[in-house]
């Protein structure tokens, strides 16, 4: 597993592309109107973060980066599928959101210019690290926390906003695999447990949804109002 | 003897709780013994450490990286066993109340474990980033008991919680992996809350600002802070009432308690003005929630903003410097105290009229003496009525925010008191000695028809043992608890 010299300007280029693939996917999500395909692309994504762990883990000869992406590709691409199956009811997957809260060019505009927004975020907290932090990883991975939060704010389905949520663990993930390489492997072993926990809990609150107002579209209750409530007390 | 024993008996009563059995008593009666142990222990633990033992001394170098225990977590710690106490005791009798089937039953007791054993990890845990995982914990294991009365409004609130909660959970995420960035990038030491401050001036500066601010709005979201606070007034209202009694008493506090853990670490960094962050964010916090007080129609909702306002005010304090720590650490126990016994009198009140709508509610005194007594007293101790604890705490800090001659601030922070105390007491006023309109007052003369509303003992009982902080910290602060105050206080500097 010990790289090169000659080989380190490969994987990092390697490890650029995988970055830029990764954003492309957070992208999609915010855009894809088929629930389905928003957990095609979440699995997509998840993948692309294990590949960047794996090759800095080349690069930085790190074995715990390679746990890291071990990780990710058991828990994002087997076992989150699997627990929506077993929470969740089958609805969400066949959703397809006809009213947006923004329409898709809209909703691609705000992303990009999030995107630009993390970049120049990213690039002078990059720069006030030492070198061997350096790259891609920090600003795609801000981009990556910016448009998983942006996701949620406008998806009204259930399964998008979930994707949102472990999305935006996603991006930050991918800044930590670069600026956070030595993290205890108990604390990733944890922190991809929680991931698990919440599709479990979300799962079941929307399965609990859907058997009460008979919709899985959770972004739409709205309700608890100051001024609902006074209109009910009229 | 390890720290780590408290965590055992809420763990193994939540395993217990899960198991059917057909006697009543058995899930509240684990839950119950649970939180009597887990309050033993942490009495005993703060009682050592107000005497000025180490408790984390003796464990072997492999905890010491993972376990930190000083006078600012046995605070928090004793705050969570007494609010875990009083709320078991008061769910006794509350949940025995509506149609619940066995099996609801064990899954909030099953829950409320896990989710007393979530918050007490946090004080107890020094890694920050693990303390993430176990913020993110509390989250999850309150969710569905933010849920369970199963209802529209209910599952709305659930909803809107978790995901705003697990939203500032991920940017706190990335903050916290940017600190761990900036502390390696100055050299290595161990990633707790004690090498972070030892390693602050050798962060780069920009990485470890960001890095608080995008913790201090991540977590914000959860402690409830303007203007991320939509999500807290719909789940600290529409959880069972002991739920709400831990949710705004002691949950929201045990977050601010990560955030505060920062303060000191941000300290040795040049420009990085944390204090004066969490000036205008506390400020904010205060003015607005003291407004929205005014025009609240469900009285779960008033405690609920009123929670908002005083997570202000302690940020408020912190922000003030210093001199007003000792007040913060104080406003943090008068309000824990306070705001779950405001709960249970809002729970027993809505055991004794059915509905939370204030409008609904008048001549409470009347009809229900004692739950009517109790939301009185809750609405004058929450608001700092003199006597009270509350009144204490809030005029320790606006005494030391004067003498810090920081005049703005200050002045800002009694209005908003002011107008917070007349916002609460406008609404508490009317439902306890408020007449009903003429027609409906005529039609309703409960004592003869259905007879003088009876709180279930337990309930009682849970009143009873949460106003005694409430009156006694008013007039009188225990040595011991002086004494863990302040060095609670001497942990939010460096």
């Amino acid at each position: 597993m010990m790289a090169t010299t000659t080989m380190q300007p490969l994987l990092e280029n390697l490890n650029a592309l995988a970055a830029g693939l990764f954003l492309l996917t957070a992208f999609g999500m915010v855009a894809m109107r088929q629930a389905r395909a928003c957990l095609h692309l979440f699995i997509a994504q998840s993948l692309l973060l294990a590949a960047s762990a794996a090759l800095l883990a080349l690069r930085f000869h790190s074995a715990h980066l390679f746990g890291v992406a071990l990780v990710n590709v058991i828990t994002k691409p087997v076992i989150v599928p699997w627990l929506l199956r077993r929470t969740a009811p089958a609805e969400i997957y066949t959703r397809r959101e006809i009213d947006q809260v923004l329409n898709v060019p809209t909703a691609l505009a705000i992303a990009l210019a999030l995107a630009i927004g993390a970049y120049f975020l990213g690039i002078p907290l990059v720069q006030a690290l030492p070198p061997e932090y350096r790259g891609p990883n920090v600003p795609i991975g801000i981009a990556g926390l910016f448009l998983g939060a942006f996701t949620l704010t406008v998806r009204r389905e259930a399964l998008p906003l979930l994707l949102g949520l472990l999305a935006m663990e996603n991006g930050a993930f991918l800044a930590g695999i670069s600026v956070a390489r030595d993290l205890p492997v108990l604390v990733e072993l944890a922190i991809a447990t929680d991931g698990l926990i919440i599709v479990f809990i979300v799962g079941v609150l929307v399965r609990a949804v859907a058997q009460h107002a008979g919709t899985t579209a959770v972004g739409e209750l709205a309700s608890l109002k100051e001024a609902a409530a006074e209109a009910e007390a009229k | 003897m390890n720290v780590v024993v408290i965590l055992w008996p809420p763990l193994i009563a939540a395993a217990l709780a899960v198991i059917p059995s057909r006697r009543r008593w058995w899930q509240p009666g684990v839950t119950l013994l649970s939180c009597l142990l887990v309050l033993v222990l942490t009495v005993r633990l703060a009682w050592r450490i107000a005497a000025g033992a180490s408790v984390t001394a003796g464990l072997g170098p492999g905890w010491s990286n993972w376990v930190m225990v000083d006078g600012l977590s046995a605070l928090i710690l004793l705050l969570i066993a007494l609010v875990a106490t009083t709320a078991a005791i008061f769910s006794v009798g509350y949940m025995e109340h509506g149609e619940r089937t066995p099996r609801r039953l064990r899954l909030y007791y099953a829950n409320y474990n896990l989710f007393v054993f979530s918050m007490l990890a946090i004080p107890l845990l020094a890694e920050p980033t693990l303390v993430w995982i176990v913020v993110e914990l509390t989250t999850l294991c309150s969710a569905l008991l933010v849920s369970f009365e199963n209802t529209h409004e209910a599952l709305e609130a659930a909803w809107k919680y978790v995901v705003l909660s697990l939203m500032g959970a991920g940017f706190a995420l990335f903050g916290f992996l940017l600190l761990f960035a900036a502390m390696h990038a100055g050299g290595a030491g161990p990633y707790t809350w004690t090498g972070l401050i030892a390693a602050a001036p050798t962060m780069p500066p920009l990485v470890a600002q960001t890095a608080f601010l995008v913790i201090l709005i991540g977590l914000g979201t959860k402690v409830g802070l303007v203007p991320m606070h939509t999500w807290l007034p719909d789940a600290h209202s529409q959880a069972p009432s002991p739920v709400c009694a831990l949710l705004s008493g002691i949950e929201t506090t045990t977050i601010l308690y990560v955030i505060l853990r920062l303060m000191p670490v941000m300290q040795g960094i040049p420009g990085a003005h944390a204090a004066t962050w969490a000036l205008v964010l506390g400020l904010t916090s205060v003015g607005t929630a003291a407004l929205l007080l005014l025009q609240v129609t469900d009285y779960k909702r008033l405690f609920a903003f009123s929670t908002v306002e005083h997570m202000g005010i302690i940020l408020t304090a912190v922000g003030l410097g210093t001199s007003a720590s000792y007040g913060a650490m104080q406003q943090i126990v008068t309000h824990s105290v306070t705001k779950s016994f405001c709960f249970f009198a809002a729970g027993a009140t809505l055991l004794a009229v059915g509905t939370r709508q204030i409008g609904s509610v008048r001549g409470l005194i009347r009809r229900a003496p004692a739950a009517g007594a109790a939301l009185l007293l809750a609405g004058l101790a929450i608001t700092g009525a003199p006597p009270l604890a509350v009144f204490l705490s809030e005029f320790a800090i606006l005494r030391a925010g004067l003498l810090q001659r920081q005049y703005l601030a200050t002045g800002l922070l009694a209005l908003f008191i002011v107008i917070a105390f007349f916002g609460v007491m406008l609404h508490v006023n009317r439902m306890v000695f408020g007449t009903a309109a003429g027609a409906e007052a005529a039609e309703d003369p409960p004592e003869e028809t259905a007879g003088p509303f009876r709180l279930p003992f337990s309930c009682a009982l849970a009143l009873l043992l949460a106003a005694i902080p409430v009156i006694v910290l008013g007039v009188y602060i225990p040595a011991p608890l002086d004494e863990l105050l302040k060095q609670a206080a001497a942990a939010l500097s460096r």
